[in-house]
């Protein structure tokens, strides 16, 4: 799926990365903590986080995430948004909460980056 | 190459050139309590190791380990260094640092466990995760800490011989 299918599911305003809609997406992982974040999901994906401190993008430009999705309306700051366009990671803003964002992008074939947690990090 | 060398000692000195790009050490440096530039070393490594040519999973597991370093350094000490040493089988990281140190490294191995303030979670860290993801992406992992003085962590990373050279 495109990036620019995931902005129209979840109805979110681009913040950060307009020029790159046309990624191709296909897996997600969601979360507010960073340290799960970093032991669980996989590069390439969506992270879906309420999180809007700058270490979000640090964690997401550790892992080689492909965009941010931020949940719940959340609005960050501007060291964060400067932060994201430094590291050229796009971050969108969804009113809907994590849980009813998940639903929609997994109805529409977007899968979690892992199913089950198998061990105490991803596997690689 | 020189001309009138067997072909064994052509192969091993091609094959020295190449692992000497293998090779890497640096330190560097981390103020306690810096908060805007945790994750600044860790990127620097990462993009260090990328250019060098070592595979994405290694990268990973380096990134990550450097990271959550950086993180416990920032929020934890007055001061500490993050020393990189890159060879052509296995990577070394060193995390030290200069601050209160661990009264009971057996307890803050603990999952959940943490002393972590406010400042700390609100950037997404200091569930007692830290110290175990640090662990669970290493190889080899040693902790020692005095208390009043420090904490040093050394990891080791072994390189797969596909993703080496």
């Amino acid at each position: 799926m495109l990036l620019r299918e995931v902005q129209k599911i979840l109805d979110a305003e681009v913040l950060v990365g307009a020029e790159k809609l046309d990624m191709e997406v296909h897996t997600a992982f969601g979360a507010d903590l960073m340290s799960d974040v970093l032991a669980f999901a996989d590069s390439g994906c969506l992270l879906l986080t309420g999180l809007t401190n700058p270490q979000v993008i640090r964690t997401a430009d550790v892992l080689d995430i492909a965009a941010i999705i931020l949940v719940r309306g959340k609005k960050p700051p501007p060291e964060t948004l400067r932060a994201a366009a430094d590291k050229n990671i796009p971050v969108l803003s969804t009113k809907y909460i994590l849980f009813e964002s998940a639903g929609r992008l997994y109805e529409k074939g977007i899968v979690g980056s892992a199913q089950k947690v198998d061990g105490p990090r991803v596997r690689l | 190459m020189k001309r009138g060398l067997s072909a064994p000692l052509r192969k091993w000195m091609a094959h020295v050139s190449v692992c000497e790009k293998c090779s890497y050490e640096n330190s560097f440096p981390i103020d306690g309590g810096n908060y805007d530039n945790a994750g600044q070393v860790s990127g620097k490594i990462k993009t260090i190791l990328k250019d060098m040519g070592i595979g994405n999973n290694v990268v990973r597991m380096v990134a990550v380990i450097t990271y959550e370093s950086e993180i416990n350094i920032v929020s934890y000490a007055r001061q500490g260094m993050i020393r990189l040493h890159v060879l052509p089988e296995h990577i070394e990281i060193e995390a030290v640092d200069e601050g209160p140190g661990i009264s009971d490294i057996h307890l803050a191995m603990q999952q959940g466990w943490s002393t972590a303030t406010d400042k700390i979670r609100e950037m997404g860290f200091g569930a007692g995760m830290g110290l175990n993801n640090i662990r669970n992406f290493s190889d080899i992992f040693h902790i020692s800490s005095d208390v009043g003085s420090g904490t040093r962590l050394k990891m080791i990373i072994h390189i797969q011989q596909e993703q080496n050279c």
